[in-house]
């Protein structure tokens, strides 16, 4: 076993995820989404060894780092932070119907990662800039943080698709209550703000050490906080302005949006000091 | 707003309003992106070649050249602080009294409208049973109010008054913050120097304002090594340097990148390095009729007649970047040959990664690198930033305020105990938070699985 046959089956484990939790929902069968969320931890775990195995290898090839050092590492620990959300928020909630909100997204991430042509899949060294213990910390700190906004997101879209009729015959019909969507969207925007802060922070205290300026505008420091300050937005607008629904929903929408662009369109389309991932 | 309001009250209600908060962070947010896309520093030049004449006038009425620095984000930032205060001291006198409150009172009448009540049977004793629900929430959330009701009796309990500052703890943080860059840009500077190993400086440049910044104390690079991964790529890149003061060698330290240098308030890193220009070369001069060869160790400057009485070559310098023909070939030495025949002179290039490279000129004489003291600088980030203290409680501040904003709550628990027809009892359980409604539903739901068991 190694690390791109693990990461290479979950991809599929996460696929097979998510057409259980589409099938529960499509034909209101609660078995199916049962087996979904049971193959999503299965999927979890595989991505756990996955991420474990690669650590290990970049040990046995004399690098010796945390795999969260280029754009295909991210993805994958970012499957890996969406999901373990999830299943915490299944765990505790115990609403399985949501799962289909959320399991495509984490397929998604990882089979870009793993289907991209121009995604490089190679072990590689780190540069000297990298060479730090901050980068574990501030990596798993922004990552939790993304995580919370892609569940956010994911549950942003219950908002468009549950019909207002309580005795609609749609499938969106079987959606959770209006009051529980808006409490599970806060929290998971509430959780990602959390730890964007502190990702934030971590990445200010690394640069600091590494460049000598905790903050230097640069296109990655700068669209963390707009996103930041979207959600910074969002939260003033549900407890000072009593905002909710719908409307709210498009800020959260709005947030992820921003996040996606932090995460790739700073890369892919602005140069700057972050280039790595 | 009022009709009759002084003007000092009307602007008080202006930044008193959320209103303006949303609208200056949704400002702070788009103009933001502004710098992201716009080059930033950037030369007249470079921004006429880019976008013109006509935008660069705009480009420059509004600092967009510097956006993060600009007079207009400034004022925003200016009055999102003020708005925060104001905003801030309008609140915290009414939070204030609900925190403090004179005396901590309930009403039993309130619980049964509650959403969230649950209720239960419990085959003991009322009497025993509210015995047995005072001691669980004494336990669990802290002191117990009761007070008698026609129908029973009613158990309070609360706890987390103080989390409803933890909002105030993040606003005054962002403040700080603030305050903490404001410090630094004033009193503060980040300057840039290169050092060829073997130099000492006591001055460096910085860059934006473009003036030269004295240190107080002179760096001394003694050696500077770089280490390459196989695939090329640097590993690793260190200096040694020695603080001298006063004429007197304090200490050395190594730094590396991540690894930096602090002394008396003022930081170096490590950030680049190049190749610095060598004092000396041996050459070998190759006459191409025979292919003999004569050694030569030249210094920069230095002059050499060529066999033959054939001239002169003098070695002139030492360059990062030879071009030939619109090519860049690398680090070369260049020096001018000067035919004793009074030809012109003419300079030839000896490009250090193509040895050979003279030989194509096809000339009386070819000249080959053969060695060189390979010498570095380094490069130098070196920055003072007195803020930094007040950033750092800042950056603690703000994580400990989100915690207990996000995470912590104000919540009050209501039970009621009644006395059923057959001798049992009745519970009856509700309560409210001021955040997480449905955590507390669900907190809730557990403790009536707990109380069904004492």
């Amino acid at each position: 076993m190694n690390s791109s046959l693990a990461l290479s089956s979950t991809t599929f484990i996460y696929a097979l995820a998510s057409i259980f939790y589409i099938a529960s929902f499509s034909f209101k069968n609660k078995t199916f989404s049962k087996i979904g969320f049971i193959i999503l931890i299965l999927g979890f775990l595989d991505n756990t060894c996955g991420i474990i195995l690669r650590w290990i290898e970049s040990y046995q090839m004399g690098y010796g780092h945390a795999p969260f050092s280029n754009m295909y590492e991210s993805l994958v620990f970012f499957s890996w932070t969406v999901a373990l959300l999830y299943i915490f928020v299944e765990l505790k909630y115990k609403e399985s119907i949501i799962g289909v909100f959320v399991s495509p997204l984490v397929f998604l991430a990882i089979a870009y990662a793993s289907f991209d042509p121009g995604m490089s899949t190679k072990i590689s060294p780190l540069i000297p800039a990298l060479k730090s213990n901050w980068l574990i910390a501030h990596v798993i700190t922004c990552f939790l943080g993304y995580a919370g906004f892609a569940v956010a997101f994911g549950f942003s879209i219950m908002y468009f698709v549950k019909p207002k009729d309580e005795n609609s015959v749609s499938i969106f019909a079987k959606l959770p209550s209006w009051e529980l969507i808006d409490e599970l969207t806060y929290q998971m925007v509430v959780f990602g703000f959390l730890f964007l802060t502190i990702g934030i922070i971590t990445g200010a205290v690394w640069a600091n050490s590494a460049w000598g300026k905790y903050w230097s505008w640069d296109p990655k420091e700068t669209w963390s906080l707009i996103t930041w300050i979207v959600y910074a937005v969002f939260m003033h607008l549900r407890m000072m302005k009593g905002w909710y629904g719908k409307n709210l929903a498009w800020v959260s929408i709005i947030g992820f949006m921003a996040v996606l662009f932090t995460y790739f369109g700073v890369n892919y389309v602005l140069s700057g000091l972050h280039s790595y991932a | 707003m009022e009709k009759n309001l002084t003007f000092p009250e009307k602007v008080w209600q202006i930044f008193a309003s959320v209103k303006l908060t949303i609208y200056t962070l949704v400002l702070l947010a788009v103009t933001s992106i502004i710098g992201t896309v716009i080059l930033q520093n950037g030369t007249p030049r470079q921004y006429q070649q880019l976008y013109g004449d006509g935008i660069y006038n705009l480009i420059k009425i509004f600092n967009i050249d510097d956006m993060y620095g600009a007079w207009w984000f400034l004022a925003l930032l200016i009055i999102l602080c003020i708005n925060i205060v104001v905003c801030s001291t309008e609140r915290l006198s009414s939070t204030w009294k609900i925190i403090f409150p004179k005396k901590l009172s309930f009403n039993p009448q309130r619980f049964k409208k509650l959403k969230n009540l649950e209720s239960f049977n419990l085959k003991r004793d009322a009497n025993d049973a509210a015995q047995g629900c005072e001691q669980f929430l004494t336990k669990t959330v802290g002191r117990v109010l009761k007070q008698e009701t026609e129908t029973g009796m009613v158990l309070y309990a609360e706890k987390g008054r103080w989390t409803r500052m933890g909002v105030y703890v993040v606003h005054a943080s962002i403040l700080l913050l603030l305050l903490g860059g404001l410090i630094g840009s004033i009193f503060g500077f980040k300057a840039s120097l290169n050092l060829d190993e073997g130099e000492t400086a006591d001055t460096a440049f910085i860059v934006q304002k473009r003036a030269m910044v004295d240190l107080g104390f002179s760096i001394r690079c003694n050696d500077f090594q770089v280490k390459f991964y196989d695939s090329g790529a640097p590993e690793e890149f260190k200096s040694n340097l020695t603080i001298i003061e006063n004429g007197t060698e304090s200490f050395t330290k190594d730094i590396l990148v991540n690894h930096p240098l602090r002394y008396k308030g003022i930081n170096i890193f490590q950030s680049s390095y190049g190749t610095a220009q060598p004092d000396a070369v041996v050459l070998d001069v190759i006459r191409s009729s025979d292919q003999s060869v004569s050694h030569h160790t030249l210094k920069i400057g230095q002059e050499i007649s060529l066999p033959d009485g054939q001239g002169v070559f003098k070695l002139e310098g030492f360059l990062p970047h030879f071009d030939f023909r619109n090519n860049n070939l690398g680090e070369a030495f260049v020096g001018r040959i000067t035919p004793a025949d009074g030809t012109a002179g003419f300079q030839i290039g000896l490009p250090i990664k193509f040895p050979t490279f003279d030989k194509m000129r096809k000339g009386a004489f070819a000249f080959v690198v053969k060695e060189f003291e390979q010498k570095h600088y380094t490069g130098l980030q070196i920055t003072k930033d007195p803020g930094i203290w007040y950033v750092y409680s800042g950056f603690i501040l703000m994580i400990i305020g989100c915690w207990i904003t996000f995470f912590m709550s104000h919540q009050s628990y209501f039970i009621e105990v009644t006395q059923t027809r057959d001798g049992d009892s009745q519970i009856s359980l509700s309560g409210t938070t001021n955040r997480n409604a449905q955590g507390l539903k669900l907190k809730l739901k557990k403790i009536v699985t707990k109380l069904k068991d004492i």
